[in-house]
């Protein structure tokens, strides 16, 4: 099944703000198993020089997840979300994200193509502050793996 | 803001300390609830096997944070760093037992820039196999 191509080009304007709390930041670094006292302590974050828990590098997707859910599962767009698998993930930061920031994302299609009777679509969120910022850029390929017998 | 490692000091080739990761479960489970990633496939066997996968498979985004913190242990400031991009060329698949799969992150200089920072090229394999692929970070070093 082909994705619309229709849909590159895209921009989805951010559905609500995230603010960034110290314990989603606590609570995520302990996930990945990082301890890094700057993003658990508060103390050790600001003799870093930050102003309070730095996130670890990849707590954007929490923000990016929600921002690309509204447009992966857009019906329009025929992408089938059972099939779907990561393939590629890049960030590009201004700067990191930390707690107390109430962060925007603006979604973007950059690209749709089929290869191998695989769909791919690559979207990019702009991870901004409330007054436009830039904090961080998050690119995602997502592959929809065709049937077995089409690849 | 303050990476403890000085930029004067590094070379191209210069290896960063590797690690071992263990990932669990109950790693996913965690991993799940902490990154808002509930996709069946990383923690229910039976429809992980319906889609053709082999068992239950990592979050490439976890496997994408543990490979990133050799990079970010190594400068001390998780905010030194500038890009980081990963390919997710095989899944890490976790067995349901108390070892759970193993992930090996080496990573070493690959290129320096003249503005004080440094390309780093991460290797991460998983029984033995690759399981990121132009796997790179750019870093402001001290």
């Amino acid at each position: 099944m082909a994705l619309n191509p229709e849909f590159v080009g895209r921009v989805y304007a951010a559905d609500g703000s995230y603010v960034v709390g110290r314990e989603k930041i606590r609570e995520f670094a302990t996930a990945i198993g990082d301890i890094n006292p700057a993003s658990h302590d508060v103390a050790a974050a600001r003799e870093l020089g930050y102003a309070d828990l730095v996130a670890p590098p990849t707590f954007s997707v929490i923000l990016a997840l929600k921002a690309s859910g509204v447009v992966v599962r857009d019906p329009d767009l025929g992408l089938d979300y059972t099939r779907v698998v990561h393939g590629e993930q890049r960030f590009s930061f201004t700067r990191p994200i930390v707690a107390g920031d109430e962060l925007v994302v603006t979604t973007t299609i950059e690209a749709i193509r089929t290869m191998a009777g695989n769909d791919m679509i690559t979207t990019r969120g702009d991870v901004t502050t409330l007054s436009g910022e830039p904090v961080v850029v998050t690119t995602a390929l997502l592959v929809a793996r065709g049937p077995e017998d089409a690849a | 803001m303050s990476a403890r490692v000085a930029w004067a000091d590094v070379e191209v080739g210069t290896e960063l300390p590797s690690q071992t990761f263990t990932v669990l479960r109950s790693d996913l489970v965690r991993y799940a609830g902490a990154s808002g990633d509930f996709n069946v496939i990383h923690w229910n066997e039976r429809i992980a096997t319906e889609v053709g996968l082999p068992n239950v498979i990592a979050h490439g985004m976890l496997t994408m944070a543990m490979a990133g913190r050799v990079v970010t242990d190594w400068v001390g400031d998780p905010g030194a760093l500038l890009e980081y991009g990963v390919r997710f060329t095989r899944p890490v698949v976790v067995p349901d037992d108390d070892s759970g799969a193993t992930l090996e992150v080496s990573a070493k200089v690959s290129a320096k820039g003249d503005d004080g920072t440094v390309q780093v090229t991460i290797t991460a394999t998983s029984e033995g196999a690759t399981v990121l692929g132009k796997a790179q970070a750019r870093v402001r070093l001290a």
